[in-house]
Formats: C-alpha cells, sequence, structure tokens
C-alpha cells in the first residue's frame, strides 16, 4: 500500500476575476465593446455626440447676451468670432424672458402669480410627499405668507399682517428647530394636540389662486367657498333629522341653489358694501408660460375627479349612465383638441343663453377638462379592469356598499396601478396646453411668433424655441420622474 | 297543527324607489335621463335663439358656394373656382396624406430607437433615451413650428440654384431639389399612359382614376396571388417529403418580373424637376409645411413608439426563447413563432391609439399653414362664410369617423389575437 494519492486534498486559493473582466477596463468590454459589431457602433455614437456637442456648447456658450435686436447681434458676432454661424443670440431672451412667462400681465404685479405658484407647491406638497411632517409644511406656509407680507406696500393692515406671520414663522421655527422629529412623535403619542392638517391649505387653494391672478374683491371666491361649507353644514346637521340620502341630496341641493341664485347678489353687494380686494387684471393681459401652467394645473385638478367618475359610470351596470359616459368619453377622444378649443373660443357663446358672455381663459379651461377627463377615465378604466374580480367579490363579502367598495377598496388599488398612466395624461394635457395659440391666446408659442415677426428679431428661432423647450422639457421630465418615484414607493413587492 | 301562512304580500312603496336597490338603480337612471335631455334641450334651444338673433339659422347650403381660395398642396384637381365642399375633400385627403406618411416614418423610426434602447451597447442606449426624452417632454406644436421655421430659414432659396456658379446644387443625382420653398422629387411618368378615368363627371367630388395604377395594382394582386401558390406547393412538398423546395428565387421572379415588364409596356420614366426661371417645374412638390409637418409628427410619435416597442418586448419573459431553443428551435424562427407573436399581441394596441393620435395632431397644420382639414373646413371656409357651428360640426364628424373606423379595425384586431382562455 502507498499513500499516493490523486486526489487534491486541500483547497487551491481563490483567484481575483482576470483583468479583463473587472474594473473600468471589464465594464467597458462588456457594456461597449462585446463585439466588433458593438465596436464599430460605439466608435460611430461616440463620432455622433461630439459632432452633436461641438456643435451645440459653442453655440450656447459662445454667445451674445447683450443686445437689442437681431442686427446688432450680428454685427457683435462678427466683431468678436469673426462670423454669425454658430453662435446664439441669447440678447432676445435677455430682452423678452418675462413676456415670455407672463405675457401681458402688468410688470408690477408679477409678484402675484409668482406667489400663486410658491403657494401651489406648497399646497402640493402633503399630498406629493408624505415624508415632510406637518410642522415643515406650517412652518413654509408662514415663511411664505411673511415674504409676501414684506414685499407689500407697507400700511398699517400691512403692518398687522408682518407681524402675525412673523411671529407664527418663529414660533413654529423655533419648535422645529429645538424639538427633533421623534420628541414630538413622542409627545403626539402622549396625547399632545396636532398641528392641523395642511391639507386644510390645499382645499382653500383653489379659491385663494384664482383671486391672487385675477384680481377684484375678496368677494367671489369667498362665495364660491361657501356653498361649499352650506353644503358640509346641512350635512352634518341635516343628519339627525333626515335620512342619509335625503341628507345628501339636501346639501347639493342647498349648495347649487347658493351657487345659482344667491352667491351673485351676495358677492355684489358686499363688493359694493366692503370693496376690500386686490387690482383686478384683464384675462386678455394673461400670456406666457404663466398661461400653461395656470390651464395646465386647472386641468390636471379637476379632471382626475370627473375622470374618476366617468371611469365609474363606464364600469356601472347602469345601461343608461353607461351610455351617456362611453358617448362622452368616445367623443372626446374622438376629436382633436383643436377642434375643442374652436369651440371654446367660437361656438360656447351659441350655446349659452343670450347675453352672457364669460371669460375665453375660463371657456378653454372647461373645454381643456372635458379633454383631459376623457382620457383619465379612459387609463382609470384600465386600472379597474386591471383588479382581479376577487377584490370586489372580497368588498361585497365584507358588507361594504358601493361608495364604500370604491372608496376603502377598489381605487386605492386602480389608482395606484393606473399612475403611470395618469402621469403621462398629465404630462400630455401640459404639452398640449400650447394649442391656445392657435385660436389667439398669446401663450409661448403665440408670444415666439409675435418676436419672430418684430422688426428687431426677424429671423430668429433657434434659441426662442430653445428657451420654450427648455421650459416645457424642465416640468415634464420632473413630473415623469416623480411618477416613476411614487411607482417605487407604492409598490407593494407582489406584483 | 302548523298553521301555514303566506308571507305578508309585498306592496310596492314610493319610498322604494329611493331605499330598495332593485327600484333605486331605475330611478337613477331615469333621474340621469331626465337631466341629460333636459341639458340638451337646454342647450340647443340656446343655441336656435341665438342663431335666430344673429341671423344665421343652421344650414348646409353653403357648402356649395364657390370656396375662393387657393389650395396649393393637393392630390386631386381643384381652383378656387371650385366649390366649399370641394376644398374640404382637398383638405381630408391632405390630412389622410400626412397621416399615412407619418405613421410610416413613426414606425420605422420608433421600432429603431425602441430595440436600440435595449441594445447592450451602454452608449447607444443611452443615446435612445436622450432622443426619447427630448421629444416625449417637449410639445409637439413646438416641433412642428420649429421644423418649419428650420426649413424656411436654413435652406436654399430656388435663385440659389441659378446661374453659372450656383451656391446650391441638387441632390441625389441632380434628381432631388431641396430648396426653402419645399422639396421637389421625380414624378413617374408614362409615354404610352392607359390614360384616366374621370369619376361623377362635374360634381364636387369627382376624381380621376388613373387606368396605369390600376394595371399595376392588378398585376401585383396577380403576382402575391402566383406567389401564394409557390409557397403553398412548397409547403405541400415539404408535409410529403420532408424538403422544402428552393423557392426564393421564384418568388423575387414573380414579385418584380411582372411589374418590370408592365413599365417596359408604358413606357415609364421618370419626370425631374427643373429649375425654370424663378422656381422649379416639373416633377412632384412637397411643400414646406407638409414636409415640417410630416417631420415633427413622426419624429414626435415615433418616441411614443419606441417606448411601446421596448415595452412590449421586456414583456416577453426570457423562459419563451429559453423553452424555444430547448426544443430546438433556430433563432430567426424563434423570434418569427415565439417571440413577434407574444410581442406584437402587447404592442399592437397602443401602437394603434398612437397612431390615432398622430392624425389627430394632424390637426396642428393649421398652425404652420398646411391645408389639411382644419385647414380648410375648420380654417379659411369657417372665417370666410361665418358658418362656425356648422363647420366645426363637420370637421367633428370627420375626426369622429376617422378614429371610430381606426379603433374599430383595433378591436377587431384584440378579438382576433386575444388569448383564449379556459
Amino acid at each position: 500500500m502507498s499513500d499516493v494519492s490523486f486526489v487534491r486534498t486541500e483547497m487551491l486559493p481563490e483567484q481575483a476575476p482576470p483583468g479583463s473582466e473587472v474594473g473600468v477596463i471589464g465594464w467597458l468590454r462588456h457594456n461597449l465593446f462585446s463585439s466588433w459589431i458593438n465596436g464599430i457602433l460605439t466608435v460611430l455614437s461616440l463620432y455622433a455626440i461630439y459632432y452633436v456637442l461641438a456643435g451645440i456648447l459653442p453655440w450656447v456658450f459662445l454667445s451674445v447676451w447683450n443686445a437689442g435686436s437681431l442686427t446688432e447681434c450680428r454685427e457683435i458676432m462678427n466683431a468678436t468670432w469673426g462670423g454669425t454661424h454658430g453662435h446664439a443670440c441669447w440678447g432676445v431672451i435677455n430682452e423678452r424672458w418675462l413676456q415670455l412667462l407672463f405675457g401681458f400681465y402688468p410688470s408690477y404685479l408679477y409678484g402675484r402669480p409668482i406667489l400663486a405658484l410658491v403657494l401651489l407647491l406648497l399646497a402640493l406638497t402633503p399630498i406629493l410627499f408624505n415624508m415632510i411632517s406637518r410642522r415643515m409644511n406650517w412652518f413654509l406656509l408662514a415663511l411664505a405668507f411673511f415674504v409676501t407680507a414684506m414685499l407689500m406696500d407697507a400700511s398699517i393692515f400691512v403692518w398687522i399682517l408682518r407681524i402675525g406671520f412673523a411671529a407664527a414663522t418663529l414660533f413654529i421655527g423655533y419648535q422645529l428647530v429645538t424639538l427633533s422629529g421623534s420628541d414630538r412623535a413622542e409627545q403626539i403619542a402622549q396625547g399632545a394636540k396636532r398641528l392641523p392638517n395642511p391639507l386644510m391649505f390645499t382645499a382653500v387653494y383653489p379659491f385663494l389662486m384664482p383671486w391672487l391672478m385675477w384680481g377684484g374683491t375678496i368677494w367671489p371666491p369667498i362665495c364660491a367657498a361657501l356653498g361649499f361649507v352650506i353644503g358640509f353644514v346641512v350635512l352634518r346637521f341635516g343628519k339627525d333629522h333626515m335620512s342619509e340620502l335625503v341628507t345628501m341630496i339636501a346639501a347639493v341641493a342647498a349648495a347649487v341653489i347658493w351657487w345659482l341664485v344667491l352667491s351673485g347678489y351676495v358677492s355684489d353687494g358686499l363688493s359694493s358694501v366692503l370693496p376690500i380686494g386686490i387690482e383686478a387684471v384683464e384675462s386678455r393681459k394673461f400670456g406666457g408660460f404663466m398661461i400653461a401652467i395656470l390651464l395646465g394645473v386647472v386641468a390636471i385638478g379637476a379632471s382626475l375627479p370627473i375622470g374618476v367618475v366617468l371611469a365609474l359610470g363606464r364600469q356601472s351596470d347602469l345601461v343608461i349612465v353607461k351610455a351617456l359616459c362611453v358617448g362622452f368619453i368616445e367623443f372626446i377622444r374622438g376629436v382633436p383638441l383643436i377642434t375643442l378649443l374652436f369651440v371654446a373660443s367660437l361656438l360656447l357663446n351659441i350655446f349659452m343663453p343670450p347675453g352672457t358672455n364669460f371669460d375665453i381663459i375660463l371657456r378653454v379651461m372647461i373645454m381643456m377638462t372635458l379633454f383631459s377627463a376623457a382620457y383619465m377615465a379612459e387609463v382609470i378604466r384600465g386600472g379597474l379592469a386591471a383588479l382581479p374580480r376577487g377584490q370586489y367579490e372580497g368588498a361585497d363579502s365584507l358588507g361594504l356598499d358601493y361608495w364604500q367598495a370604491q372608496r376603502l377598496i377598489i381605487m386605492p388599488q386602480a389608482l395606484k396601478v393606473s399612475i403611470p398612466g395618469i402621469v403621462s395624461t398629465f404630462i400630455g394635457i401640459f404639452k398640449d396646453t400650447t394649442l391656445v395659440s392657435i385660436i389667439g391666446l398669446f401663450d409661448v408659442i403665440g408670444l415666439a411668433s409675435a418676436i419672430r415677426a418684430d422688426t428687431s428679431w426677424n429671423g430668429i428661432y433657434w434659441e426662442l424655441f430653445a428657451f420654450i423647450a427648455f421650459l416645457f422639457f424642465i416640468v415634464c421630465f420632473s413630473m415623469s420622474r416623480y411618477s416613476m418615484y411614487l411607482e417605487r414607493k407604492l409598490q407593494t413587492g407582489h406584483r | 297543527m302548523t298553521i301555514l301562512t303566506d308571507p305578508p304580500k309585498e306592496s310596492f312603496r314610493l319610498s322604494m324607489l329611493l331605499y330598495d336597490t332593485r327600484y333605486r338603480s331605475a330611478t337613477i337612471q331615469v333621474i340621469a335621463m331626465f337631466a341629460f335631455m333636459l341639458l340638451a334641450a337646454w342647450l340647443i334651444n340656446n343655441a336656435i335663439i341665438n342663431l335666430n338673433t344673429l341671423g344665421k339659422p343652421i344650414s348646409f347650403g353653403f357648402l356649395s358656394d364657390t370656396a375662393g381660395y387657393d389650395i396649393n398642396q393637393r392630390l386631386l384637381d381643384y381652383d378656387s373656382q371650385d366649390s366649399h365642399i370641394r376644398a374640404a375633400l382637398m383638405g381630408l385627403l391632405n390630412t389622410l396624406v400626412v397621416a399615412v406618411l407619418g405613421c410610416i416614418t413613426a414606425t420605422i423610426v420608433g421600432v429603431f430607437v425602441g430595440v436600440m434602447r435595449l441594445s447592450n451597447n451602454w452608449l447607444i442606449a443611452r443615446i435612445m433615451t436622450v432622443y426619447v426624452e427630448t421629444f416625449r417632454n417637449v410639445p409637439v406644436l413646438l416641433w412642428i413650428i420649429l421644423a418649419m421655421a428650420i426649413l424656411i430659414e436654413t435652406l436654399p432659396m430656388p435663385r440659389a440654384f441659378k446661374g453659372d456658379t450656383p451656391t446650391a446644387t441638387m441632390d441625389l443625382f441632380n434628381t432631388v431639389a431641396v430648396t426653402n420653398r419645399g422639396v421637389y422629387i421625380p414624378e413617374p411618368l408614362f409615354s404610352r399612359s392607359l390614360g384616366d378615368i374621370h369619376v361623377l363627371g362635374d360634381m364636387a367630388l369627382r376624381f380621376n382614376i388613373s387606368m396605369d395604377l390600376v394595371a399595376f395594382l392588378i398585376v401585383l394582386g396577380l403576382s402575391i396571388f402566383g406567389m401564394r401558390k409557390v409557397t403553398a406547393r412548397a409547403n405541400a412538398i415539404q408535409e410529403e417529403t420532408g424538403d422544402r423546395p428552393k423557392t426564393w428565387h421564384v418568388l423575387l421572379g414573380l414579385l418584380f418580373g411582372p411589374t418590370l415588364v408592365l413599365m417596359i409596356v408604358l413606357g415609364f420614366h421618370l419626370g425631374y424637376p427643373e429649375l425654370k426661371g424663378f422656381n422649379f417645374k416639373g416633377g412632384i412638390h412637397m411643400r414646406n409645411s407638409l414636409i415640417a409637418l410630416w417631420l415633427a409628427l413622426s419624429l414626435y410619435t415615433a418616441a411614443f413608439i419606441a417606448e411601446i416597442v421596448r415595452a412590449g418586448i421586456l414583456a416577453i419573459s426570457t423562459g419563451q426563447s429559453e423553452a424555444a431553443s430547448a426544443l430546438g428551435m433556430r433563432s430567426s424562427r424563434t423570434m418569427r413563432l415565439v417571440i413577434l407573436p407574444q410581442a406584437l399581441r402587447v404592442i399592437i394596441p397602443p401602437m394603434i391609439s398612437n397612431y390615432l393620435n398622430l392624425t389627430k395632431n394632424s390637426s396642428l397644420a393649421i398652425a404652420v399653414g398646411y391645408m389639411d382639414i382644419t385647414g380648410t373646413l375648420g380654417g379659411i371656409t369657417m372665417n370666410q362664410t361665418g358658418r362656425e357651428l356648422e363647420c366645426v360640426m363637420m370637421l367633428m364628424a370627420v375626426y369622429l369617423v376617422i378614429s371610430l373606423s381606426i379603433s374599430g379595425v383595433m378591436n377587431w384586431y384584440n378579438n382576433s389575437v386575444k388569448l383564449v382562455e379556459r
């Protein structure tokens, strides 16, 4: 017997992977040069990228910022670089950017649309980002109001506002600094009173925004809001005396009567007795990118609830309701938006009682809202269809009625599934707001055409369109990234 | 002893209309119907009162009046003495032209970009992502106007082609002239033409049928019929013997041979654009407005189609291709028989709805002055006659018919490829 063994008894040590498989070289080999075709493609695309960047970068950065006309621009270019080719003339943006953003809105009132935008973002924060605490929300709001008050012309009333908001900002800010989030959570757990929900401000915002944009006395928005308050009061106190359904009907009826019959007189009366308000701005002075944001926000905000109702109507067992919803959705989706805008600009007054003449922007808003609602309804219907039947049956077996089942079981899941579709509808609507330039509103594209027709800027186009495209790209791209973030956040693991 | 009693007879009470779920739905529907009819009646009543006050009750008589305006890009013969309805027809055909051209280009670019976005070449995938995000996130109207501006401002005037030392030359062996007034491409001509048939004589909807085109279609139809026969025979032989006879040369010959013979018989030649005076004559003139619209719409829609194609390919799990290769299929057959049929089921419905969007977006032609149906019926005709209600109604009806027929096709397709489950 010999102790010769032909089998290795100890393991070989692990070797490092070959140098060509790891690190930068490995990455390059795998992703850029995995085969000779890929290598050629890589070289070609590198050349293409170089070609594009070599055209764009000098154009953007070796450019003229201060010039009053295209000829002046070209003179400066000739003097500096000996040629006009390949250099941007940002002078046009430098001179007109405020107009491109605000249209003909009076320049001393620019603060109002800006405040409306800031408040919009603050009103949206509690909806969009739930990791921001209530204290933080209220602090930012108080700060925004304080800054606004500081920027207003001083009067006794404004001084009271300044002091009030300064106190609120300091108070909440002091708490925010001294009391950490976990301590605050403990306090709340022990029964400390929480700050009110910042969604309260979100609910107020739809009434605040038109007032800030159009100005006038404060009474019309307050009266509009009062309709909801009246409905709510009837709902709250009617329950004790009447059955639920009758209360519901009574609440809606009371609100509608208030809006249609009473609120006009009340707001007119109050406006003449107590003319508290800010300078009014006519709709025809609205323009620029502001109009895109205004129309986009209104259409997006209003179309989601209408879309949900339409989608439910389309899925419902009630034949007539279903037929009405299907007819509406298919009609709106079958015609281009531009024809609906023709209706808004030319025909809507024909369908109203003789003598009514309401604002063009309001008419466009209505049409854009209806348009986006139809698309939204289809997206949400897709979400509803994606839910397994078991969810409906589960809700039924728990004894939930239709609205409870929709609110607690169906809609949360259906909306979650349809987030990508909803957000791409939002983006589509926002982009479609540019169509108003065709019916004669001066949005960015309308203004760009006007600037191009101006004698001093005749012949300029890249700079203007690049600026406009940049504005839209920022907004749309951030919306699509937010939807991806939301999808990841709401991902429950089992798909 | 048991006493059997009938359950108390249910009598109908008025409150059951609200509280009994059996009747409540009927109540809701009746109320909804009533409210809808009330609303419609109110709107129509208002419209009638308003139109009577304005002195223009609804009538479509204006359609047969003389249009009085010219349409520079058109498929059929038309002059300014023709009626509004013929102008609208020209517009409709122009809409269809740009829609079809746009759909074809958008599909080609979109499929290319979508596949390339999945490339394992990191750089190419990134470039395609940049393309998709740039085009998707900027309004299509901006792309259309930008394309128009570029075409007008950067291309040479027809004048530049003139003289002994022209600053611009024609492209593609002197056959295509790209100018800032549009692109001139060669046109097919026949020296022994079969002539045209005039249909509908002198009416508004008259059109000509080119007998040459008909002859080509017939020959092409016969060729395809023959090709199918050859393939069927090859299949039968393969079933019987296991060997498939070579057919590709027969198929190629059948496809091109008869057409070539017909071309020679009819004396086919190309008519090239030529510079006469300050402009090009001859050839087919594609106006800048058409090219700008076509280019912008197809590049914009291609970005969406690329995303659809990518999603469709990603939706097929790798298990499918692995299973196919386990069955011993070659990669080309795997693609044709396993991957594509499944991917197409995911891809085609959203693709068609994007074609629909492209067609509806072509109404933005009005921004660059391309005379589509929105530019004729909803533009000049409406402004000239002041018949807003009638024009917008007709415009909507036209688009509705187009959309509903496309979605009809989509539903038919969806049903035909639907997975049949238990």
